[in-house]
């Protein structure tokens, strides 16, 4: 399922966003190169929240303890292990879209209470 | 022609090393194929007590990294393990059911922790100290227990009890005989030892033989055989270590206590060789790391069937790696009737010095207290020199005698092939030869070409000298030479040159003029940048908010669970029944979880949520407190003379003009300041990076002080008479260490870097403190307080809302 998640300008680069969507708890972010990705907010070492990581290249630094992750394929880098879920994003007309579909259940952070819902689905 | 096919059981120091060795000989002799049973590359062992005791992260300690494999072409097979090797078919089989043919197979499959048969060994939390699943074990452990409990006064022992003592657990060690370490030390150096470990909080229970682990499922205490017992949660078994060699004993290779070898690490069949602590060489099995070494450059000659000198054996030596103790032994350490020793005692340091003779010659040393002797002295011990090189001791040295340019004297006069680097092997000739070839110029980068400084690192000094030695001036400012991160070969001296004389004004203008190798950087270097760039331009550069840590970007303290922390500003610690209410009636509204009083005397709100701050903020209608930062935190006070009846100065007062005269300033790392009324120092000044004391008619100013992990006390920078002096001096430090400093360092590190006397010179003169106060005020003059201007900019505030979509 494609859905619309914000314009494009509501995401400045380098800084990440956290997306609620089936549960899951997304961080979205835009790279220096333009392309938007989007992982589970979760890093797998401590549960840190990406969305608040240091982003360089294709990476980002999760702000709990620096574990480097990479926002394409999700895996963990050296010498740290491990994977987190990424999930395909596109950029139409200038606003935001992820592929996700509903019976994906994500695991949620219970300390974040959804806001009002800012977009609706296309 | 078609390589050969080598295969490396074990991927750990003694076999890994042994491969780079070959490959450095032969890099396209062979095909090489890597199994290891532990789920990492290849790291160093001997830092595990280093990562125990918080001074290294276990990324730190990775000696070769995915990548290494990668690019020598080894395929590399972790978290399998090799179950048995058919010598006649040269093929290897694996748990997982792989089978790999050989033409060369070595054997490197290390050692194994003794594990006592006591009744009781398989409760949960009985561990050994070996890898780093033990390491994760025992740091896991000291969240939930209290109590840990050491099995073994040996050298590992040792250091997994300070590591645990560093994770907050009561420690007690446990230890069969009446003194530690008493394979290495003697009786006098054993007991200075237990006595600066008892100084440091660990409980020593000597003559102790374990008979019984007690406890249902889990451990609760360790049962002796005289009949008393120790509680425990926690047990590490630190007894020894035995070579693992069961996988080459059921595959029919010869096996005594070891794998038996030769001088060319062979083993009684062909083709297949042994290194390390799982070989038996004469008779001897070696657990320490030189000795390994020094076999894998042997077996890596032999392999690529070059010409090798046989391997003899080693002299041991070993130093304890405990932070503030220093212990060194090597040879011989035992006086017997045919030694003579000569020795230094000197209690008032602390400080002994054994070294062993045996009819002239050198045979062994035991130092406590001070090892700068110690690669001189065991290069005395390999050479079999004669005590005739030994110079006269000499009571009480003039000082100067002791200074930096007698060391330099000692590593010029060293002959080429002594070895610097004890744990490698590397000689000075071969650092010196890695220096003109390559052009190196820094510790950092002799360790990448020789190896040397690689393991325990001890020998970092003596490689600094020797670079200082060896290159003069040029050396000097790379001396310390450390790359700020490693997208880059600069140095932060460097990086800030840069910065000032290319005009350089945004981290990514920096990163793509300076040739970063990385065009984005990492967490490392890019807030370490903006920081630079806001210090030397602090009217040009403008803030960038994506390349600060996320506490900085969020203006508040980020905690485990991802909510956040929020500390209002209170000038000098001193609040209001309105202030106190208008907290109270925040922390209700927004049901913040938990409102505590810090530790410089300011209340904290733990548990905000992101989503939450803009409007806390709002509510409180305070300025930040910028707990959260390298920045000015708090200025600590006592009550001073206005109610205290030993007060000699307005303490209070003067903390809140300088925290109101600092406050907001960007520093390289955290700033703590504390003003005391007098010398009874109830604010605690001596333990604060910058410390105010009163005395009668004036103030005392101390600096580099430091209350956490590397406790320190602050020393006198100056006496003043007038407030205002205080002012000018406090402001032309502050300016001073933002300008010098490493981003990161504090004023403690940074002082003990540079030394006080050369920031006591640096400040002397009035004219310079004119221009430092100058430069901050500069520095000052652009900020504004972040929480009002986040709730003024409705872009920047967006930013803290989570978006949830509905479908």
């Amino acid at each position: 399922m494609k859905l619309e998640i914000m314009q494009l300008e509501q995401l400045p680069v380098h800084t990440g966003r956290v997306i609620q969507v089936f549960g899951h708890e997304i961080a979205l972010f835009r790279l220096g190169n333009g392309k938007i990705r989007a992982v589970e907010n979760r890093c797998p070492h401590k549960g840190g929240p990406l969305a608040e990581g240091i982003v360089s290249g294709d990476y980002v630094f999760c702000p709990l303890h620096d574990w480097k992750i990479c926002l394409a394929d999700g895996n963990v880098q050296s010498p740290d292990t491990g994977c987190v879920k990424t999930f395909q994003t596109e950029i139409e007309e200038n606003r935001i879209y992820i592929m996700i579909e509903p019976q994906e259940q994500g695991e949620r952070r219970e300390s974040l209470v959804p806001e009002q819902g800012l977009v609706n689905q296309k | 022609m078609k390589k050969r096919k080598l295969c490396l059981v074990g991927n750990g120091m003694a076999g890994v090393r042994c491969m780079e060795e070959i490959l450095k000989l032969a890099p396209d002799l062979f095909d090489i194929t890597i199994f290891g049973r532990e789920p990492h590359p290849n790291y160093n062992r001997i830092l595990l007590s280093s990562v125990l005791a918080g001074d290294a992260d276990i990324r730190d300690i990775v000696l070769n990294d995915w990548n290494w494999y990668e690019q020598n072409g080894i395929t590399l097979y972790t978290g399998e393990t090799v179950t048995s090797i058919d010598a006649e078919q040269r093929n290897i089989y694996t748990d997982c059911g792989r089978v790999e043919s050989y033409d060369d197979l070595i054997l490197a499959t290390g050692s194994l922790p003794f594990m006592l048969p006591l009744p009781g060994i398989d409760k949960e939390g009985v561990i050994a100290f070996r890898d780093i699943n033990d390491c994760k074990t025992m740091m896991e452990a000291s969240k939930t227990y209290k109590k840990a409990v050491v099995i073994g006064g040996g050298l590992l022992g040792l250091e997994a009890a300070r590591g645990l003592l560093n994770l907050s657990m009561d420690v007690s060690v446990v230890h069969i005989f009446d003194n530690i370490m008493e394979r290495q030390l003697d009786p006098v150096a054993s007991k200075l030892l237990q006595s600066e470990l008892e100084k440091q909080g660990i409980r020593f229970l000597l003559e102790k033989q374990s008979a019984e682990i007690l406890g249902d499922t889990r451990v609760t205490g360790l049962r002796f055989a005289d009949g008393t017992a120790e509680e425990a949660d926690l047990i590490v078994m630190a007894v020894g270590i035995r070579p693992n060699a069961a996988l080459a004993q059921e595959s029919g290779i010869e096996v005594k206590r070891g794998i038996v070898v030769n001088d060319y690490m062979e083993t009684n069949i062909d083709h297949v060789y042994a290194v390390g602590e799982c070989a038996e060489h004469r008779g001897t099995v070696y657990g320490l790391v030189a000795p390994l070494f020094e076999q894998g450059k042997v077996l890596a000659k032999r392999i690529c069937q070059m010409d090798a000198a046989p391997y003899e054996g080693s002299t041991l030596h070993t130093k304890l790696k405990i932070s503030g103790v220093n212990v060194f032994s090597a040879g011989e350490f035992m006086d017997t009737s045919d030694t003579r020793a000569i020795r230094v005692h000197d209690e008032w340091e602390g400080v002994y010095k054994k070294v062993l003779v045996r009819d002239d010659q050198v045979v062994g040393a035991v130092l406590f207290g001070d090892t700068k002797d110690s690669t001189r002295i065991l290069e005395m011990i390999r050479t079999n020199a004669t005590i005739s090189e030994l110079q006269r001791v000499a009571i009480l040295q003039n000082l100067s005698s002791s200074s930096g340019a007698s060391e330099l004297d000692y590593v010029a006069a060293m002959s080429s092939d002594e070895i610097i680097c004890g744990c490698n092997g590397v000689s000075k000739g071969t650092i010196v030869e890695a220096i003109y070839e390559h052009g190196l110029n820094s510790v950092e980068g002799v360790k990448k070409c020789t190896g040397a400084s690689r393991s325990c690192g001890g020998c970092k000094p003596l490689v600094a000298n020797l670079l200082q030695c060896v290159l003069g001036d040029q050396a000097q400012t790379s001396n310390q030479k450390e790359p700020i991160c490693t997208c880059t070969t600069l140095s932060r001296d460097e990086l800030v040159r840069e910065i000032q004389e290319k005009c350089l004004t945004s981290v990514r203008e920096v990163m793509h003029v300076l040739d970063w190798t990385e065009p984005e950087g990492c967490s490392k270097c890019r807030p370490a940048i903006n920081y630079y760039l806001n210090m030397v331009f602090p009217e040009l550069h403008e803030d960038e908010r994506e390349s600060r840590f996320v506490n900085e970007r969020m203006h508040a303290n980020i905690q485990k669970d991802g909510t956040y922390s929020v500390v209002p500003r209170m000038y000098g610690g001193v609040t209001s029944p309105a202030e106190l209410k208008k907290i109270a009636e925040v922390a209700e509204k927004y049901q913040v979880p938990l409102v505590k009083v810090t530790g410089g005397q300011r209340l904290d709100l733990l548990g905000v949520k992101k989503e939450d701050l803009p409007n806390v903020w709002r509510d409180l209608d305070m300025p930040s407190g910028y707990a959260y930062g390298k920045a000015i935190r708090t200025v600590k006070t006592c009550v001073g003379s206005d109610f205290c009846r030993f007060g000699t100065q307005n303490s209070i007062q003067m903390g809140i003009d300088i925290e109101k005269a600092f406050e907001r300033l960007d520093t390289p790392a955290k700033i703590k300041m504390a003003v005391s009324g007098c010398p009874r120092n109830c604010a605690e000044s001596l333990i604060k990076d910058i410390g105010v004391v009163g005395i009668d008619g004036g103030w005392e100013i101390y600096i580099g002080g430091n209350g956490g992990v590397h406790a320190k006390v602050a020393q006198l920078l100056c006496k003043v008479k007038t407030n205002e002096e205080v002012m000018e001096w406090v402001g032309a430090f502050l300016q001073y260490y933002r300008e010098n400093a490493n981003y990161g360092e504090r004023t403690s590190a940074w002082m003990e870097r540079i030394g006080l006397s050369s920031i006591q010179r640096a400040l002397e003169n009035t004219e310079t403190r004119r221009e430092l106060n100058y430069r901050i005020a500069a520095a000052l003059g652009v900020l504004s307080d972040p929480w009002q201007d986040i709730i003024q900019k409705e872009n920047i505030r967006q930013l803290f809302e989570n978006v949830a979509v509905n479908v």
